[in-house]
């Protein structure tokens, strides 16, 4: 559906975005996740056609964004960062505009506009003039307006953004309802919220892509082995050099002692799973075993290392070259 | 078409709905109203001085067209007026869609160019119409209590002169308010170079060399005198076309260039 071959995006010397290529199927919704500043919104402004590339290709619905922008754009709808707005309009008037600026059908003005205000729960805002709704309400408008000419792709920048916990679920729920007949593309720098609504996930910073899987495979890739969290009872005194034994595990440490019992954390490598060998060794050894868990790696942790590991390979490139 | 119209609608919209537009009609009927009214008396003051003189000195009076003299300095006072008040109709423009994100819609909308701007210069052109039409009423009072009556030829002239000058100003101030994206930026920008087309004519001086008139030729005002006097010279109708022609171009080149867009 969407097709990005080596985009590139300059301001005067300062590179927004560098040969960034990737590819999002019909009816998927993928996550961009970034820090600010990492190019998200530039990439979006890019395939929504707002402004063109430096250097690339982007093909969206079939149609080259710089050769045929206008096909493009009808079968795109797109929310900025900041929700295009005119506050002096009525919701209705605006949405009309929009439908109208879009092209949609003109017969089906009337029931687009009641689709997309009870779909963006807008359903009794219709009357009210825009500057004197919620920054939530005002969220739904602009997700309206980016609905209202059915279009094929939904280029969503930062869709949750200033909205509280309640209409955060919300829009997610309405973005997932989405996917299968729309593709979409959303921005966030937020990561459960890619995890909970994104089926693949394009990490980028400082302009280049870092990463790009499903949110499952990138947190376990990385992660290569676990971290088990156990709470042993009785004497730990040997329990290091014990736990050693079991192949594949890296490092066993001992914290602080709590009343009768001590935390013991242990990291492995390899895909296997040895925690079944560590409760038989603690147990076997007649110790105590009060609780044996993984300590599952977050994106957070995932994004982090990411972004850090990218930041120190181009520090020692640039020592290199010194 | 459509998208033509549905831009020109909701600039109407947004034009109205703020008080910007009824201040300026306001201001504009205020003014065209008080100067007309001083302009008459005026010429009414000198044209019974003159038959004063004439009857004391047992002269004849010299010919004096009363109600073309009050024409004349009414259409002069128009002109004045709009070069104020053109930069304040067309600061927000374009302007305060960019300072609002609102053109990240419209560029991202199928538009094209030509759409966008021409349905917001008609809108434009819709108010200075809302802004010209009321004051032909002063022009027809004339029409039917003075005695000879101007010819009404004459004075349509005169108000497609005003309109033509009025679409001028509005094409350059479009253009002026597509380059930033603050209101008073966009207007003193504007304000400053209708002054400079107003008094351009001053630096050519009244040589004949190429410059001195092609100098002559940029002056706003000038090709707007004959219009005035009722004379209708197409040389000056092609200069007031090509005039909006050009703002509006230099408008889409603004739009198409992309250094703005960070």
């Amino acid at each position: 559906m969407i097709q990005v071959e080596h985009l590139t995006k300059r301001y005067g010397s300062h590179t927004a975005v560098e040969d960034v290529s990737f590819e999002v199927r019909k009816g998927e919704i993928l996550g961009f996740l970034g820090p600010n500043g990492a190019g998200k919104t530039t990439t979006m402004r890019i395939l929504s056609g707002f402004f063109p590339a430096t250097e690339g290709r982007a093909v969206v619905a079939g149609f080259d964004v710089f050769k045929q922008p206008l096909e493009v754009k009808r079968r795109v709808g797109y929310l900025p960062e900041n929700p295009p707005l005119y506050g002096e309009m009525s919701v209705n008037a605006y949405l009309r505009f929009v439908a109208n600026i879009k092209g949609v059908d003109r017969a089906q003005v009337g029931s687009r506009l009641e689709e997309v205000k009870i779909r963006c729960g807008l359903g009794e805002e219709g009357p009210r003039l825009i500057k004197q709704l919620s920054k939530g309400y005002r969220q739904r408008v602009g997700l309206a307006q980016a609905l209202i000419h059915d279009p094929e792709i939904l280029i969503l920048d930062e869709p949750t953004i200033g909205l509280d916990p309640r209409q955060i679920i919300e829009v997610r729920e309405l973005i997932k309802s989405l996917a299968g007949n729309h593709t979409v593309i959303l921005s966030t720098h937020i990561l459960p919220e890619v995890s909970m609504t994104c089926q693949r996930v394009i990490i980028i910073n400082n302009g280049k892509i870092v990463a790009v899987d499903t949110p499952e495979n990138l947190t376990g890739q990385l992660a290569g082995g676990e971290t088990i969290e156990l709470e042993i009872g009785g004497s730990v005194d040997n329990i290091v050099a014990l736990l050693e034994e079991i192949p594949d595990v890296k490092s066993v440490s001992v914290g602080e002692p709590r009343k009768d019992h001590s935390p013991v954390l242990v990291e492995t490598e390899g895909a296997k799973t040895v925690r079944h060998l560590i409760a038989q060794k603690v147990i076997g050894s007649g110790l105590e075993l009060y609780q044996l868990r993984t300590r599952s790696i977050s994106l957070e942790e995932v994004f982090v290392q990411l972004t850090t590991e990218e930041e120190a390979k181009e520090e020692a490139v640039e020592g290199k070259v010194e | 078409m459509r998208n033509f119209l549905a831009m020109m609608n909701k600039e109407l919209h947004n034009l109205f709905v703020s008080p910007i537009a009824y201040v300026l009609v306001g201001v504009f009927f205020a003014l065209t109203g008080y100067f007309f009214y001083m302009i008459l008396v005026n010429v009414i003051e000198f044209t019974m001085q003159q038959v004063f003189q004439a009857q004391q000195f047992g002269t004849s009076t010299p010919p004096f067209d009363a109600s073309a003299a009050v024409m004349r300095g009414f259409f002069s006072v128009l002109s004045t007026l709009l070069l104020f008040l053109v930069p304040v109709m067309t600061m927000g423009v374009l302007a305060e869609e960019k300072k609002r994100g609102t053109i990240e819609l419209l560029l991202t909308s199928p538009l094209t160019h030509l759409q966008l701007i021409l349905g917001k210069f008609a809108a434009l052109v819709v108010l200075l119409l809302v802004m010209l039409v009321p004051t032909m009423f002063n022009s027809l009072l004339l029409y039917f209590l003075s005695e000879p009556a101007p010819p009404l030829a004459t004075m349509m002239v005169g108000y497609l002169g005003a309109f033509l000058l009025g679409g001028a100003l509005l094409a350059t101030g479009l253009f002026v308010s597509s380059l930033t994206e603050n209101q008073i930026v966009a207007a003193v920008i504007t304000f400053g170079v209708f002054i400079v087309l107003w008094v351009i004519d001053a630096t050519a001086g009244t040589g004949t060399t190429l410059t001195s008139e092609t100098i002559r030729y940029l002056s706003i005002l000038n090709h707007y005198d004959d219009f005035t006097k009722g004379v209708l010279d197409s040389q000056h109708l092609v200069f007031y076309l090509s005039f909006i022609f050009l703002g509006l171009f230099l408008t889409s080149v603004s739009l198409d260039s992309s250094n703005w867009r960070q």
